[in-house]
């Protein structure tokens, strides 16, 4: 009854130094199915895949495809092999066309000449043959991420795989292009292929996997079928341990506005106006949520909200203080705390040892710098605390930042901004990328945070999140606050007509009346 | 918005300035036929190292490598090449000899940066002063060589006035660099290797794993840049000079690095950079030569480059080099 085996991993090791990233792991998947690989980062398997795709060796252990054992010494035999794998971070050359893109490696040609024509033609029958809509010459540094997505899908099939590797696909994707991705991935099935797909979100895996299989600390943990699971028992086998997917908070007790902000304008890098006008009031002890289809104004929002971009028109105050267009240290002086979108480029110095990522905002202040000489000793010595109280996994204070995973990177960089005295807090994204251990550390700071007495903005575009955390929730659409609405009228249907830019219509029949 | 605005100005500014060159030589052949063409064909010779510098800077930057020893290597090409002219008497076996110890130098920078992952800036200036310093020290006075390559006058087309003696009437490495600027050209945008090229210098991970030999590539790719940088110094020795002196480059490699970045990477944009320079050059030769003008003639000398600045800035925009440049790739 079951579908023929095309691939099979037996027992395979392999260690880098310091770490095991595979240990013994054994899998199987079948024609036309989707095998999830479900792990936290670091689970090892980037690894698993790579090793599969010819790019590293095993130190033991064997890879049988279609019933044949096979040496895997580098990605042109695995391609050979019909094994493609569309890569975490993409393989794409950015100045390059996508039908360049596609042709490297294995280039048609007339005579001695490229032969574009002939490639772009075979892309345009892919496209349509798996519903992957492209443009054969667009370039590819200036198409959408989903696109590229599709881009690197089409790589793989024009090499004639049939075997597809999907590396945390949907980790870039918005939910409107998980579900397209989706779609593709259901395509390719009902026509033979099979997929290998990587996640560590679990409603995705529950929603798109034929079988299940955990990986934890570089061993199997499980393989199971989406039917006979939910989502509490994955994630208890993912993290080893009950993990609480819920966020418990006692009701909200709102005390002082701590920032207000009227009529904000703000334009994006291109010079177009991001932020329309946008009026709000945060108060102490309250979470506001900012929901929203990426590339709304938030981004922007938030920068003029901190001091890092410019405000053409309108006011903020913090605490009462009036600080539109001051310096970002004004804004931090009165008690702003950040955790930036970008953790990488704008939260952290990714060159430099958690201990100087630490001080990045209090260096220049008692106790870490006396008479413009900073103290190590002092700095050292926080570092270590903090590093503990936050739970960073890391070798020690002196690793750079960078050598850090996604989730321990943004720990440092809530405990240096937990650890100072905060009034008002915002928070960006916070767990994009991150596994479920690290999502639910974050949630419960926040809310801690929230507890205490802060005032806490929210921005995300996980609707998940917005609503498991928000005491109220904003919706933005084209620059403009479209509605501010309680968490507990706050519906997905609701929400999802607010991010498409529909206003309530009861609410607008009132107003007009 | 301003970006834009600035980009319109900047090409119409250069359209302009072409045009107005254009028309300058019309009127100038008019006027004094004879000295219009002695420029130009003076342009086209000045021009010929440096374009050769710049394709050899192509082959090897377009492929990750940054390459500042093109000084060294046409140095080497130059003397190397000389030394088998002396000996063989033979302007074939010279010339050959000029573009294998270009060849050569070109390996000891693959194997210095790629291999040995040094810093390319520094492989280059090892190299740089390797050959100035061997050439200094093996170079004798006295040596006298036989000949040098003479112009091929290509019948009927070197009849046509004005642009027959230009591009017609030349010695062989000056022809050889004119079709070298297509061939590499179309070697570059419309060839199975080019695109390879390209993708090792841009992305060298994205190349391995559709299963390009990245390191292979990028040594061939230095070796043929060496080979072309030799083949200048040839240009210099046996074609231009026809002997050998110290340090007779006399920059001309890092010159032509400069042609390669305002021709941005590509042949035709770096022959058009040379061209210009090359025109530069030879005005000014003239103007002194003609004593034409009573203002002191170092303004005179300046004249002409602040033409190639002004052309350059504005035909130039933003040139953006391969993303890869400069770093060695390692796997795992
Ligand atoms: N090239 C490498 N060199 C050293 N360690 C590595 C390398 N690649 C991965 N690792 C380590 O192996 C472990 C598994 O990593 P990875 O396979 O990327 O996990 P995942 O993809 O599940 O997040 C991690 O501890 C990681 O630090
Ligand atoms: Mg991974």
């Amino acid at each position: 009854m079951r579908a023929e085996v095309v691939l099979e991993v037996r027992n395979i090791t392999k260690s880098f130094p310091g770490v095991v990233a595979n240990d013994n792991v054994s899998l199987t998947l079948h024609r036309g199915e989707v095998l999830a690989l479900l792990g936290e980062n670091g689970a090892g398997k980037s690894t698993l895949m790579n090793i599969i795709y010819g790019l590293y060796h095993p130190d033991s252990g064997e890879i049988i495809v279609k019933g044949e054992k096979v040496q895997l010494g580098s990605p042109r035999e695995a391609i050979e092999h019909g094994i493609g794998m569309v890569h975490q971070h993409f393989m794409l050359v950015p100045v390059m066309s996508v039908v360049e893109n596609v042709m490297l490696g294995i280039e048609s040609t007339q005579g001695p000449f490229l032969d574009k024509r002939a490639a772009a033609e075979q892309i345009r029958q892919i496209s349509e043959q798996y519903g992957l809509k492209v443009d054969p010459y667009a370039i590819v540094e200036d198409l959408p991420v989903g696109v590229r997505q599709r881009v690197e899908i089409i790589k793989t099939l024009y090499r004639e795989a049939d075997i597809l590797i999907l590396d945390e696909p949907t980790a870039v994707l918005t939910p409107q292009e998980v579900e397209e991705l989706f779609e593709i991935i259901e395509a390719l099935t009902a026509q033979g292929k099979s997929v290998i797909f990587i996640s560590h979100k679990l409603k995705e895996v529950l929603r798109i996997a034929d079988r299940i299989t955990v990986l934890r600390r570089g061993k199997v943990v499980g393989t199971v079928r989406p039917e006979e699971t939910d989502e509490q028992q994955l994630a208890e086998m993912m993290v080893g341990r009950s993990v609480l997917l819920r966020v418990e908070k006692p009701p909200r007790e709102p005390g002082m506005p701590v920032l207000e902000v009227d009529d904000l304008w703000v334009r994006d890098e291109t010079g177009h106006m991001a932020v329309r006008g946008v009026s709000f009031r945060l108060y102490a002890g309250e979470i506001l949520g900012i929901a929203g289809v990426q590339g709304n104004g938030q981004t922007e929002l938030v920068k003029a909200l901190s001091g890092l971009k410019h405000a053409e028109k309108g006011h903020i105050r913090i605490a009462g203080q009036p600080v539109t267009n001051l310096a970002p240290r004004a804004f931090y002086e009165l008690g702003l705390g950040h955790v930036p979108e970008d953790r990488q480029h704008d939260g952290l110095i990714l060159s430099l040892p958690i201990k100087d990522n630490i001080i990045l905002n209090t260096y220049y202040k008692q106790p870490y710098s006396e008479n413009m000489v900073l103290k190590h000793d002092v700095i050292a010595e926080t570092a270590k605390r903090l590093v503990e109280e936050f739970d960073v996994r890391t070798p020690g204070i002196d690793t750079r930042a960078g050598a850090l995973s996604g989730g321990n990177q943004q720990k440092v960089i809530i405990a240096r901004e937990f650890s100072r005295p905060i009034r008002l807090l915002y928070a960006v994204q916070p767990t994009r990328g991150l596994d479920v251990g690290s999502i639910e550390y974050i949630h419960r700071r926040l809310v801690e945070k929230r507890n205490e007495g802060a005032a806490v903005l929210l921005v995300s575009t996980e609707l998940e999140e917005i609503l498991a955390l928000s005491d109220r929730v904003a919706v933005m659409y084209e620059g403009q606050i479209m509605d501010i609405l309680p968490v507990d009228e706050a519906t997905i249907e609701r929400l999802g007509l607010l991010m498409a830019g529909v206003r309530d219509a009861t609410r607008t029949a009132q107003t007009t009346n | 918005m301003p970006n834009n605005a600035m980009t319109m100005i900047r090409q119409r500014v250069s359209w302009l300035l072409v045009a107005g060159v254009v028309a300058l030589i019309f009127v100038s052949y008019g006027a004094t036929p004879a000295v219009t063409t002695a420029l130009l064909a003076s342009t086209v010779r000045q021009s010929t190292p440096l374009v050769l510098g710049a394709l050899s800077g192509i082959f090897c930057e377009r492929s990750g490598v940054i390459n500042i020893a093109i000084e060294g290597m046409m140095l080497m090409g130059a003397f190397v090449g000389f030394l088998a002219n002396v000996y063989t008497g033979n302007l074939l076996v010279a010339v050959l000899a000029a573009v294998l110890m270009g060849a050569f130098m070109g390996l000891a920078h693959a194997f210095m940066s790629i291999t040995l992952k040094m810093d390319q800036i520094i492989s280059g200036t090892v190299l740089n002063i390797l050959a100035l310093e061997l050439t200094g020290f093996f170079y004798q006075q006295g040596l006298t060589t036989q000949g040098k390559l003479t112009p091929v006058r290509i019948p009927v087309l070197a009849d046509i006035p004005l642009i027959g003696p230009v591009l017609f009437d030349n010695p062989p490495i000056t022809y050889l660099s004119l079709v070298l600027v297509v061939v590499v050209h179309i070697l570059l945008f419309r060839t199975v290797w080019g695109l390879r090229t390209r993708a090792v210098g841009e992305h060298p991970k994205a190349a391995d794993t559709v299963g390009i030999d990245v390191i292979r590539m990028r040594y061939i790719n230095v070796i043929i840049g060496g080979m072309i940088a030799g083949l200048a110094g040839g240009y210099l020795t046996l074609e231009a000079v026809g002997s050998f002196e110290r340090a007779m480059t006399n920059g001309r490699g890092f010159v032509a690095l400069a042609v390669m970045i305002f021709g941005k990477w590509t042949p035709l944009g770096a022959w058009g950079a040379a061209l210009l320079f090359g025109f530069a050059n030879a005005l000014q030769t003239q103007f002194q030569f003609l004593g034409i003008s009573t203002i002191p003639h170092q303004f005179v000398g300046m004249l002409p480059y602040l033409l190639t600045i002004v052309v350059l800035a504005g035909f130039v925009g933003r040139a953006r080099p391969p993303a890869a440049i400069g770093q060695p790739y390692e796997k795992e």
